[in-house]
């Protein structure tokens, strides 16, 4: 079985569960095996439904109060009693902070090879080979996994989702779940806003933006475009933006559609974080500028003059 | 109080990397640093410590590596760490480093554990996670603040689109990111010649096996060249016909 | 022969280069433009230990030796020798001359808190008519019993402002030539001290330079270092190890400025192709490379010289001289190199310029050095 560790933001699953979904029916293909969903958190039954569309064939659900924070190790025994009761061979998460954060567990656990941030479909599955990036972005690997167990962290949006209906059987397990250890004093959540891991479309600003006062068309760009909003480094440590937003070797590594480079200048660092992008446009004064070698399309001039053009075309065409 | 720091030791993030038929990382003229996630990790150990009037006694960084880790180990204990540990073998994979480090420490009695989100090198991302696994403690991944006080730990953790302010007991593993300290900490002339008055053991491996390995190195192919275009309508219109992107 | 450093000098080398390339980085054109003092680097350069760096332990300073001094200045002159040249007058001056010619008590006393980086160090002994020759000094302390009257101007004085304790070189006899000069330890909020206004220069205008008016400022008898009539001898020793530093000074110039052109001539194209990759660029980097890697060796062998405790006014004159002249040429270069882009501030290359002439000025001009070589090989 490919046991897929989903996630949901109030009861509705996050995006990158159907993708991980889909990639978990395309694994299961080629192993000739089927897919579990694991759905933790009170998860309404026609949603745990929408699961099979992409390739679940059997959805479990979790619900305890003790789940409503994510306590790592209570995380971890939960998933493994999955794993157990199912007989998972191959346990998929996101490569987003939750999944980085408990499936490392799940290997020690099961003495499983952890591979992360893996985007593309194994190579072979006997022996089971799989391709990851190493370096951040500056070059590939192909892993061989020895280990009978496999967990791999998928990064979002490399895969895409991909619909394969199947009639979902919706399960629910019943665990004693521990209390958790550790406590939420607070919590600050922005809603509405289109993630940076998630975002198909990303609009993104370097110094070459002269001053924070000038995100309102980066914003406004993103907003049109239904993307997210992100920075260079230099950005974030002047505060013109929070450190959330800056992707970069130490920084967020994003895999979006297309990526807008807008006066940044793609210092190595920088190219690290958002080379698995599918399409990079760049626009740029300097023709120099190392952000052209990496990029799909570009426009060689001032950002200030051009932005407000490019949202003016971008809303005619969606229009 | 004891804290333990997980030390990496990386090719410097500037390196132009390149590997030898493809089968092995070419180590020829390159700077080896702490892993910079680990750096901003031993630098809030080292304040927390400094602003804990005692509590926290000691600061332990540890290293699976061969000898020649040990000038970068070194910069460690400048930078104010107390002791350093090394686990005399050559990293092979995230889940054997794990293991040698749990069976290093374990009876040692670390309090916080604290571990880079990331390694700029295989980015493997596990270590922090597996080691509180395997010693059945309380793991806190994506730590952007962390405070002691009142011998609580107060843990600042991202989540998607937000953050959390958790309360959490020693023992814990946190694995830090970017946000937990800004800027890595300088050492000073008496740390470096501290340095190598500092003990740093060498503990020999538990031969902890690995679960996978790295068969076939490659570099990404060439792209083509950009296309360049006028204006934002030329854009617009390469962007939803040509590449179908928009 | 060695050629490797230590692990500690490649630390302090790495430490040196993460504060450079890291802090002073920052503001180092906007102090430049407005000519302001670096307040907040000097004191983590007291805080990194690099005031006091070649200070011994025992005088509470990082008990390193030359080589690592060397290095150090280097990194943190390829990116602002206005807070280098305060590193260097505190290390190799004012601290290296008390550690070696003060008694006990004085160490106790000025040293101390001076390798501790907590207070700040000046040199003076320039005079508006005595620069280069040192033994005409007209500032005057008359032996009054148990303190001396101390009168006369002294000028070009880097950290003249900054400083809390001076070094200040005097006649007592000028009737005997140099053999009546003597060095005073001076604490700058003695009453009768003024200090002039802030020199307006070309290059380094970030480090304070002021004249320093003594007008019958009491100096204790027990301030005087080493015996009557040693103050010559003083300067002049002292000088020798700040050579040195200087000279390291001028080759951070003159790398940093060659860093910079190769950072550049890669990035930058013209006729379809990096200008590296052009002859007349490529072959400049290579002249300036080869002048630098001379200009290291000399000053290593000066630091080396100095540490096994060797003659070393020698190699140190022929290492300042040749490493401030090569500043001049690599810089220039470096400009040229960079074009249009070059002469504006943003690139960093002109201020390396402005700020090399300066190290073939002070601490013994380049004709000074040309005496001390020529007068050992010719004496």
């Amino acid at each position: 079985m490919i046991l897929i560790y989903t996630q949901n933001w109030d009861g509705k699953f996050k995006k990158l569960s159907y993708e991980l979904v889909s990639y978990g029916a395309a694994i299961a293909k080629q192993m000739n095996t089927e897919v579990v969903a694991l759905s933790i958190g009170n998860v309404a039954n026609n949603e745990l439904q929408s699961l099979g569309k992409y390739g679940a064939s059997k959805v479990v659900s979790v619900n305890d109060p003790n789940l409503s924070v994510v306590d790592n190790k209570i995380y971890a025994k939960t998933i493994s009693e999955a794993v157990n009761k199912y007989n998972a061979k191959v346990i998929l998460f996101a490569n987003n902070n939750e999944g980085k954060a408990i499936a490392p567990r799940i290997s020690a656990k099961f003495k499983a090879a952890l591979i992360t941030g893996v985007g593309k479909l194994p190579k072979s599955v006997e022996p089971f080979v799989i391709c990851k990036k190493v370096y951040t972005g500056k070059a590939s690997v192909d892993v061989k996994v020895n280990s009978d167990i496999k967990v791999l962290t998928l990064f979002q949006n490399s895969f895409g989702v991909v619909e394969a209906p199947v009639d979902a059987e919706i399960e629910t397990l019943e665990l004693t779940i521990d209390t958790p250890t550790i406590k939420v004093i607070e919590q600050s959540k922005s809603t509405g806003k289109v993630l940076l891991n998630d975002a198909e479309i990303v609009v993104s600003g370097g110094r070459g933006m002269k001053s924070g006062d000038n995100w309102a068309g980066i914003e406004q760009l993103a907003e049109i475009l239904n993307g997210g909003t992100a920075c260079s480094r230099p950005v974030s440590d002047e505060g013109w933006r929070p450190h959330g937003e800056h992707v970069g070797q130490t920084g967020k590594i994003i895999a979006p559609n297309v990526y807008f480079a807008l006066g940044i200048s793609g210092a190595i660092q920088h190219l690290g974080g958002v080379s698995n992008s599918k399409c990079i446009v760049a626009i740029n004064t300097d023709k120099e500028a190392p952000i052209f070698e990496a990029a799909d399309y570009g426009i060689i001039g001032d950002v200030h003059k051009i932005l407000p053009e490019l949202i003016e075309e971008v809303k005619k065409l969606k229009s | 109080m004891k804290i333990l720091v997980c030390i990496s030791v990386v090719p410097d993030t500037t390196t132009k990397v390149k590997f030898i038929d493809g089968k092995e990382f070419d180590k020829a003229g390159v700077q080896w640093i702490i892993n910079p996630w680990d750096e901003l990790a031993l630098t809030r150990a080292l304040e927390l410590k400094e602003a804990s009037a005692g509590k926290i006694e000691k600061i332990t960084v540890v290293n699976v590596g061969a000898v020649e880790a040990e000038a970068t180990i070194r910069k460690a204990l400048a930078m104010g760490a107390d002791e350093a540990i090394r686990i005399n073998t050559t990293a092979k994979d995230t889940f054997s480093v794990a293991g040698e480090i749990s069976e290093a420490i374990k009876d040692q009695g670390f309090d916080v554990i604290f571990s880079g989100i990331e390694s700029s090198d295989f980015n493997g991302v596990g270590v922090g996670g597996m080691i509180a696994e395997i010693l059945d403690i309380q793991s806190v991944s994506a730590v952007s603040g962390i405070d002691f006080a009142d011998d609580v730990f107060k843990v600042k953790r991202d989540i998607d689109g937000g953050f959390e302010m958790l309360e959490v007991k020693a023992p814990f593993v946190a694995t830090v990111q970017k946000g937990i300290a800004i800027d890595p900490r300088i050492p000073n002339m008496r740390g470096i010649m501290m340095a190598k008055k500092k003990p740093l053991n060498v503990v020999e491996s538990a031969n902890c096996e690995p679960l996978s390995e790295y068969v076939q190195y490659e570099m990404p192919k060439p792209k083509p060249p950009v296309k360049l275009v006028e204006n934002a309508a030329e854009l617009v219109n390469v962007l939803h016909n040509e590449a179908k992107m928009l | 022969m060695d050629f490797n450093f230590t692990e500690e000098q490649i630390m302090i080398r790495d430490a040196a280069r993460d504060f450079a390339q890291r802090e002073l980085i920052e503001d180092v054109i906007e102090r430049d433009a407005k000519a302001l003092y670096p307040t907040k680097h000097v004191k983590r350069l007291a805080e990194l230990g690099f005031l006091g760096m070649m200070t011994s332990e025992k005088y509470d300073g990082g008990g390193m030796d030359t080589i690592s001094y060397v290095l150090a200045m280097e990194e943190i002159s390829k990116v602002d020798s206005s807070v280098s040249v305060i590193m260097s007058v505190c290390n190799s001056l004012v601290n290296w001359g008390l550690e070696t010619f003060a008694n006990e008590e004085q160490k106790e006393k000025y040293l101390k808190p001076l390798a501790r980086g907590e207070k700040i160090g000046a040199f003076l002994l320039s005079e508006p008519e005595a620069g280069s020759d040192a033994t005409k000094q007209h500032t005057l302390a008359v032996d009054k019993g148990d303190y001396y009257l101390l009168n006369g101007t002294k000028n070009w004085i880097t950290n003249g402002d900054s400083a809390h304790t001076y070094l200040v070189i005097a006649h007592t006899h000028p009737d005997k030539g140099h053999r009546g000069i003597n060095a005073f330890i001076v604490d700058k909020d003695t009453p009768g001290i003024t200090v002039g206004p802030h020199e307006d220069k070309m290059g380094m205008r970030s480090s304070d330079t002021h004249s320093v008016m003594f007008n019958d400022v009491k100096v204790p008898k027990e301030n005087r270092i080493g015996e009557d009539g040693f103050g010559f001898k003083f300067a002049m020793k002292t000088l020798d190890g700040g050579r040195i530093g200087i000279a390291a000074q001028a080759l951070g110039i003159a790398s940093g400025a060659m860093e910079r052109a190769i950072a550049y001539s890669k990035e930058r194209k013209a006729f379809g192709k990096p200008i590296a990759e052009h002859q007349s660029v490529a072959f400049k980097i290579a002249d300036m490379a080869v002048k630098i890697e001379n200009a290291r060796n000399l000053i290593l062998k000066a630091a080396w010289l100095k540490d096994q405790h060797e003659p070393y006014g020698y190699a140190s004159a022929l290492a300042k001289y040749y490493a401030a002249e090569i500043a001049m040429e690599v810089t220039t270069e470096a400009v040229q190199i960079l074009g249009g882009y070059g002469y504006t501030k943003e690139y960093h290359v002109e201020r390396l310029m402005r700020e090399a002439k300066l190290t073939q000025i002070y601490e013994g001009t380049s004709e000074i050095q040309q005496i001390v070589i020529s007068r050992t090989l010719l004496r």
